[in-house]
């Protein structure tokens, strides 16, 4: 084991969560656990973390935002969906403005259900995730580790997002698709029609 | 005059433990506008009442916030039983209202905590989560949940609570009083705590009038308001008791405020148990609510007065429900206090009062 898979650092995201499970994050962290006793650090900054905590349920703005996240995070990284929210979208499955699970922005290696997610449980699938960041610590030492395959941009409206920039906000996405729109209104209708 | 810059502020932001996005207009160091964009959390929960029956809807009102989840499921509960007109026993009343004000007490520590996190006093922090897991101890112990509780029903509580039980709660309430006068003493006799709250984020009582604010955030203003004093529900119970406010307007006086509302509902918990009346804790809700009608209810959550709407159409399901969050109506007040202050104390102004975005945008 390295120094890596010892003491990981760990951003936390609250992706659309009810605060239930973001509160057991910290208190994964706080003194009934404390786990910065072993050097687990909860940090603000992307590049500094190596395991990557999302709770919570996944709508359209929350896209860009983890991906930006997920992409700035350096190699070796483990995403850990943590709470029934994050794993499959939960009880807001239905809901109008929820997509699903944290699954449907990024690539994840640890699923941990519960809701609200116990301590023990956060605890148990950053364990998890260590023995997964130690194999692809391997395999980068190596040279062989590819990147997580990402998945695909969930609904129609996302798709005006698809190869551009990540670095460009879904408010800007928003304005530029309807400048284009507007510019070129017959090439933008013929594609939707085919959809349907 | 310098050049205006726009500072882009979250939605991931380590102060933040929820996602907000704010545009700040900078000169040099000064804010001069703060722009507020919020959309990051919402589900679309007040819709799922056409998808969920009225009874199974409870625990969806739960997860609309996990800090005051037994707030939202206590507010819904109430505004569909004065809509089907459902009486309620007394002893589930107070049982309501020990666990409402167990989660206050857990709030405001966690807030306290948090608040002390933004200033850099990590040590603080870590001693207000300490003392906050005794409270998640006692839910959990008479509840099975440790931050959603599913205690809470239409027509009254799941579960009973032992006169043992009781008795024991009190016993480890009056055991946390002298660890966290400690901690409060930190908070208020502190220099270098007063240093960043202080003069931070001043709304006078005029400007909080005219915007409107509520809860903790009103009364640090100096607005003796406070919906518990109604004795709706539960708090019927009671005997009389004023709001605590602070005359300061600033940060120093929402920390104020909150760490003595923490006495004040030790109180409140300590006197329903004395008088805790005997009986049953559920009624059996019979049928659908009537087409057409309608309630409100308000209630005074953690973060200030949370206001409820339901409306029937005679089928299982509602025809409507709203809630008006306590956040929502602080965030015009929050943007106003951002005016003019440093660039290092927007997370400490945006934090003071306690915003919680998940239940503003559901």
């Amino acid at each position: 084991m390295s120094a890596v898979t010892k003491s990981p650092w760990v951003l936390h995201y609250d992706a659309s969560s009810c605060n239930g499970c973001d509160i057991e994050v910290l208190a994964a962290l706080t003194p009934l656990y404390d786990l910065e006793r072993f050097g687990i650090i909860n940090t603000g900054n992307p590049k500094h973390a190596e395991v990557f905590l999302i709770t919570g349920s996944v709508n359209e703005p929350q896209i860009t935002v983890l991906r930006q996240l997920y992409e700035q995070m350096l190699e070796p990284k483990v995403v850990v969906a943590c709470g029934v929210c994050a794993c499959t979208g939960g009880v807001f499955r239905e809901c109008y403005n929820t997509l699903g699970g944290a699954d449907v922005a990024i690539p994840v290696d640890v699923y941990a259900p519960g809701c609200a997610i116990r301590p023990e449980a956060i605890i148990d699938a950053v364990v998890q995730g260590l023995g997964i960041l130690e194999e692809k610590r391997v395999l980068l030492a190596a040279g062989k580790l590819e990147p997580a395959e990402m998945p695909p941009l969930p609904s129609a409206a996302n798709k005006t997002l698809q190869g551009r920039s990540v670095a460009l906000s879904w408010k800007d996405a928003i304005a530029q698709a309807q400048e284009s729109s507007k510019e070129e209104p017959s090439e933008k209708e013929a594609p939707a029609q085919e959809e349907k | 005059m310098a050049d205006r810059t726009i500072v882009p502020f979250g939605p991931h932001h380590p102060v933040l433990p929820e996602p907000l996005h704010l545009d700040l207009v900078i000169e040099d160091e000064r804010v001069v506008e703060a722009i507020p964009q919020i959309g990051f959390v919402h589900r679309g929960l007040e819709k799922l009442v056409e998808k969920r029956d009225f009874k199974s809807y409870v625990y969806i009102t739960e997860r609309i916030c996990g800090i005051c989840a037994f707030g939202h499921s206590l507010g819904y509960s109430e505004t569909v039983e004065a809509l089907m007109e459902v009486e309620v026993p007394p002893r589930a009343q107070a049982l309501r209202v020990i666990w409402h004000e167990l989660s206050r007490t857990h709030s405001h520590l966690l807030w306290l905590g948090l608040l002390a996190d933004a200033f850099g006093f990590e040590n603080l922090f870590m001693q207000c989560w300490r003392l906050r897991e005794r409270v998640l101890d006692i839910f959990e112990r008479t509840t099975g949940g440790r931050v959603i509780l599913s205690a809470c029903n239409v027509g009254g509580v799941n579960h009973d609570i032992a006169d043992e039980d009781l008795q024991g709660i009190v016993l480890v309430l009056e055991g946390m009083i002298g660890e966290y006068k400690t901690l409060l003493k930190t908070f208020m006799k502190d220099r270098s705590v007063a240093n960043r709250l202080r003069g931070v984020g001043v709304l006078t009582k005029e400007e909080a009038i005219g915007f409107g604010v509520v809860g903790p955030f009103a009364r640090a203003s100096g607005i003796a308001e406070d919906i518990r004093t109604f004795g709706h529900g539960g708090y019927g119970l009671l005997g009389s008791f004023e709001p605590v406010t602070a005359d300061e307007c600033d940060g120093y006086a929402r920390c104020k405020v909150r760490g003595d509302e923490v006495f004040q509902s030790i109180d409140i918990i300590k006197e329903i148990i004395q008088k805790m009346p005997e009986g049953e804790i559920m009624t059996k809700v019979k049928g659908s609510p009537a087409a057409g009608a309608r309630a409100v209810w308000q209630l005074e959550q953690p973060r200030g007065e949370c206001f409820y709407y339901a409306k029937g159409n005679g089928t299982k399901f509602l025809e409507r429900f709203r809630i008006r969050t306590p956040t929502f109506m602080n965030l015009g007040g929050m943007v106003h206090t951002l005016q003019g202050c440093d660039l290092a104390d927007v997370p400490l102004n945006v934090l003071t009062i306690d915003p919680c975005i998940s239940c503003s945008e559901r």
